[in-house]
C-alpha cells in the first residue's frame, strides 16, 4: 500500500498537538485538542484507502486497480459527523460550566477529596490545590490573574464546600 | 417461516429510533410521550424475546441490510450471546423506564426544560445499545457505541446542575478519547485487512504478521477496556455515574459497561482467538477486582460504593473471558446476565433509599429496616446476591468462573481464584456495612441523622412511606429483584444455554457461516477446526474439569467428542 508522506506527517503532528492540548486543565484547550485529534484520526482513515486514484464511478475499460477505494471516505464522512456533534456538545458543556462556576477548567471531585481526607490519605505535598493556571500559555499580567479564582489552601477548600447545603455533612 | 422472523432483527434498533422521533414530535404532551416510550420498549422487548426463542435452537443468523451480501454490505448478526444480552437489556431498560416514569410523576408535574428530552434520549440510548449488540461490522459497532454514548452524555448532564456538568465533562472527554482510539484501530484494521466486516476480518487477520495482530488486538482491547471500566482505565466511572439521577445511573451501571464487555468477548473469541495475552488479561482482571473493591470499602455514599463494586465485578468477567475455555466463557455469559440485572436493581433501590431518607450517605442513615421493611428486603436480596451468597445467582456465576480457573490449574489462575474469593468476601463486607449501618442501627444512635428518619409515631412513618415510596417506583424495582431470583431458579436452562453460546463463540463456524455463507466457510472449515483445537487445548481440560463439578448437569457433549453440535442447524 502506498501512503502519502505529507498526509502522514500532518496526521502525526495533529495527533501529537491534539493529545498535548487534551492533557491541559483548561476546557477550551481540551476542546481544541479533541478537534485536532478527531481530524487527525479522519486523516488516518482517509489514508487507509491507499494511493489516490480515479473517482469510483464505474466506466468501461478501466482496470479495477485504478479506482480509489470509496469505503474509507464513507467511514470518514460518518466520523466527521459524529465528531462534529460531539464538539458541539462539548462546547455547550463548557459554556454551561463557565456560566455556573466561572471556571474554564476541570474541577476536583469534592467527594474524592472528602474520602481522601477521611481515610488520612491526604498528603499536603501531593494533593494540595495546584495553582489554577498550570499552562505555560498563561498571561502573567495582573488583570488576568484577578479573573481567576483565588488560590486557597486545601483546608479552606474543604471548609468552603462543606458549607454548601448540597454537601452531606 | 424462520427467515421471516429473522428479517425483523433490524427492528430491534429501528423501533426505539422511531419511538424517539415520535416522542420528540409530541414534546408538549408528556402523557403521550410516556405512552409512546413505554409502548415502544414493550414491543421491542417482545420482538427480542421472539428472536431469542428463534436463536435458542437455531444458532446464529445474519441479516444483510439492503440486500448487499456480507463483506460489502452492512450485516446485522444475532447469535446466542447477542440474543441473550439483548433480551436482558430490553427488560432492564423497560423496568428502569417504568421506575423513571413513577419518579417523574411523583416529583415534577411538568418538565422544567424547554423540551422534554428524557424519553427521546432514553429511547436513542436503547437503540444504540441494541445496535452495538447486533453489529456484524466493526464500523457499525463504533456507530452503535457513539449513538448510546451521545445519548448517555445528554442523560448524564440532564438539568445542567454544577455537579452534573463537572462529572459530565470528565465522562465526555474520556469517552471521546476511547472512541478515537477505537476509530484509529478500525482504520488500522482496514488498512491491514481491507475489510471492516467482523467475520471477514476473522478469516483474514490470521494471515497478518503476528506482531501486527498483537498490536491491533491490544488496541481494540484498550478501547473497549475504557468503556468496560477495566482497572487502570476505570478512574472515570466512580466520578461520573453517581451524580446522575437514579434511573439514569441504574441503566448506565447495568448496561453501558457490559456493552464494553460484550465487545471484548467478540474481540477475544471471533477476531483474535488464542491465548497470547491471557496472562496479561488475568493480571488486569485481578487488579480490577482488588482495587475496585478496596475503593468501595472507603466510600460512605452508597451510590459511589456501588460504582466501585461495579468496577470490581467487571474483573470477574475479564477473568472468565481470559480463561479461553468453554467452562469459563459459559460462566462469564451467565454472570453478564446476572450482573446487568443486579447492578441495575441495586442502583434503583439506592434511588428509593435516597428518596425515603433524603440522602444516600450511610453516615446519616439509620433504622431503615424498621421504617420500611419492604425497602429492607429490596436492598438485602440483591446485596447478598452481589456478594455471592448461595443460593443466589451471583454465587453460581462466580462459582462457574472459579471452576473454570481451577480446571485450568496454572499459578496465574489459582492467583485469580484467590483474588475472586477475597473480592467476594470484601464485597460482602462492603454491603453488610451498609446494611448494618443504614438499616439495622437505630435512628436515635446516628450522630446527625436525617430528621425524616426520626418520626415519633408509626402513623407518621407510614404516611411518609406512602408519600415517598410510591408503588409506581417500588413495583419495577421489585420486578427486577424477582428477575434476579429467577436467575437462580432457571440456572439450569440458562447455564446450558450459556454453554452452547460459549461453544458457538469458540467454534466460530456458526457465526462465520451465518455471515459469509456456507460456501466460503467450507473451504476453510478444516483450518478453523484445527485452529480451535490447537489453541483451545485447555478448552477440553476446562470442560472436563467443569463437567465433574458442574452445578448443572448439561446434556451437551464435551467439545472433543462432537466438535459442532450446535453449529449445523
Amino acid at each position: 500500500m502506498t501512503i502519502n508522506l505529507t498526509l502522514l506527517v500532518l496526521m502525526g503532528v495533529m495527533l501529537a498537538v491534539g493529545i498535548y492540548l487534551m492533557l491541559e486543565r483548561s476546557l477550551t484547550r481540551v476542546v481544541l485538542g479533541i478537534i485536532l485529534l478527531s481530524n487527525g484520526v479522519n486523516l488516518l482513515l482517509l489514508q487507509t484507502g491507499g494511493r489516490a486514484g480515479r473517482a469510483p464511478l464505474v466506466q468501461d475499460g478501466i482496470d479495477a486497480q485504478e479506482y480509489f477505494d470509496p469505503l474509507p471516505q464513507a467511514l470518514l464522512l460518518t466520523a466527521i459527523v459524529i465528531a462534529f456533534a460531539l464538539v458541539a456538545f462539548m462546547l455547550a458543556l463548557i459554556y454551561r460550566s463557565w456560566v455556573l462556576a466561572r471556571q474554564d477548567e476541570v474541577t476536583d471531585d469534592e467527594e474524592d477529596r472528602r474520602v481522601a481526607q477521611a481515610v488520612g490519605a491526604y498528603d499536603p505535598e501531593e494533593d494540595a490545590e495546584v495553582d489554577t493556571e498550570t499552562s505555560e500559555f498563561s498571561d502573567p499580567s495582573p488583570d488576568s490573574a484577578s479573573d481567576l479564582p483565588p488560590v486557597i489552601s486545601p483546608a479552606e477548600h474543604f471548609r468552603g464546600h462543606n458549607d454548601e447545603p448540597e454537601e452531606d455533612r | 417461516m424462520e427467515i421471516d422472523i429473522i428479517e425483523f432483527v433490524p427492528l430491534a434498533v429501528l423501533l426505539p429510533l422511531f419511538g424517539a422521533a415520535f416522542t420528540f414530535a409530541f414534546y408538549r404532551n408528556r402523557a403521550t410521550q410516556r405512552a409512546i416510550a413505554i409502548g415502544t420498549l414493550i414491543i421491542t422487548a417482545l420482538l427480542q424475546i421472539v428472536l431469542l426463542s428463534e436463536v435458542w435452537t437455531g444458532g446464529a443468523y445474519a441479516v444483510n441490510l439492503a440486500g448487499w451480501p456480507a463483506p460489502y454490505g452492512i450485516a446485522m448478526v444475532i447469535d446466542r450471546l447477542s440474543a441473550l444480552v439483548l433480551v436482558i437489556s430490553s427488560i432492564i431498560t423497560l423496568a428502569v423506564l417504568l421506575y423513571a416514569v413513577g419518579q417523574g410523576a411523583a416529583e415534577e408535574r411538568d418538565d422544567a426544560g424547554p423540551v422534554s428530552i428524557f424519553f427521546p434520549t432514553y429511547l436513542i440510548l436503547v437503540a444504540g445499545i441494541s445496535n452495538a449488540f447486533l453489529a456484524g461490522d466493526l464500523f457499525n459497532l463504533y456507530v452503535g457505541f457513539e449513538i448510546f454514548l451521545t445519548a448517555s452524555y445528554v442523560l448524564l448532564t440532564m438539568g445542567g446542575g454544577e455537579a452534573r456538568i463537572r462529572a459530565g465533562v470528565t465522562y465526555v472527554v474520556v469517552s471521546i478519547l476511547s472512541s478515537m482510539l477505537f476509530l484509529i484501530t478500525i482504520g488500522l484494521i482496514y488498512a491491514a485487512t481491507g475489510t471492516v466486516n467482523l467475520a471477514d476480518i476473522a478469516l483474514k487477520v490470521s494471515e497478518l504478521d503476528p506482531g501486527m495482530q498483537l498490536m491491533l488486538h491490544v488496541l481494540l482491547l484498550v478501547a473497549f477496556g475504557i468503556k468496560a471500566a477495566v482497572f487502570p482505565l476505570a478512574f472515570w466511572l466512580p466520578d461520573s455515574y453517581p451524580t446522575a439521577p437514579a434511573p439514569v445511573t441504574a441503566v448506565f451501571a447495568g448496561l453501558l459497561t457490559k456493552v464494553g464487555i460484550y465487545a471484548m468477548i467478540r474481540t477475544e473469541t471471533l477476531l483474535f482467538p488464542g491465548d497470547r495475552i491471557n496472562t496479561g488479561l488475568m493480571i488486569v482482571a485481578a487488579l480490577t477486582m482488588i482495587v475496585g473493591i478496596l475503593g468501595a470499602l472507603a466510600q460512605t455514599d452508597i451510590k459511589r460504593m456501588l460504582s466501585f463494586t461495579l468496577i470490581s465485578h467487571i474483573g470477574y468477567l475479564v477473568f472468565g473471558l481470559a480463561l479461553s475455555s468453554i467452562a469459563g466463557m459459559a460462566a462469564t455469559i451467565y454472570y453478564v446476565a446476572h450482573h446487568i440485572t443486579i447492578q441495575t436493581t441495586l442502583f434503583l433501590v439506592t434511588g428509593l433509599i435516597e428518596r425515603r431518607a433524603g440522602t444516600a450517605n450511610v453516615d446519616r442513615l439509620g433504622g431503615l429496616a424498621k421504617i420500611s421493611p419492604l425497602l429492607g428486603i429490596l436492598f438485602f436480596i440483591p446485596a447478598m446476591n452481589l456478594a455471592g451468597i448461595p443460593p443466589f445467582s451471583g454465587f453460581l456465576g462466580k462459582m462457574g468462573i472459579m471452576q473454570g480457573g481451577i480446571a485450568e490449574n496454572t499459578w496465574i489462575t489459582w492467583t485469580l481464584v484467590t483474588a475472586s474469593v477475597v473480592t467476594s468476601l470484601l464485597t460482602l463486607l462492603a454491603v453488610s456495612r451498609i446494611w448494618s449501618r443504614g438499616f439495622w442501627r437505630r435512628a436515635e444512635d446516628v450522630e446527625d441523622c436525617e430528621p425524616i428518619l426520626q418520626q415519633k409515631t408509626l402513623a407518621h412513618t407510614r404516611a411518609a412511606n406512602k408519600r415517598l415510596l410510591p408503588a409506581s417506583m417500588v413495583l419495577p424495582t421489585a420486578t427486577l429483584v424477582t428477575m434476579s431470583l429467577a436467575f437462580t431458579v432457571l440456572a439450569g436452562p440458562l447455564m446450558d444455554f450459556s454453554r452452547t453460546a460459549a461453544q458457538d463463540l469458540y467454534e466460530r463456524t456458526p457465526y462465520l457461516e451465518a455471515v459469509l455463507g456456507e460456501g466460503r466457510i467450507d473451504s476453510v472449515r478444516e483450518d478453523l477446526h484445527e485452529f480451535t483445537l490447537d489453541n483451545m487445548i485447555d478448552v477440553d481440560t476446562g470442560d472436563d474439569g467443569a463437567a465433574e463439578f458442574a452445578p448443572v448437569e448439561t446434556s451437551l457433549q464435551p467439545e472433543s467428542e462432537d466438535p459442532e453440535p450446535g453449529g449445523d442447524q
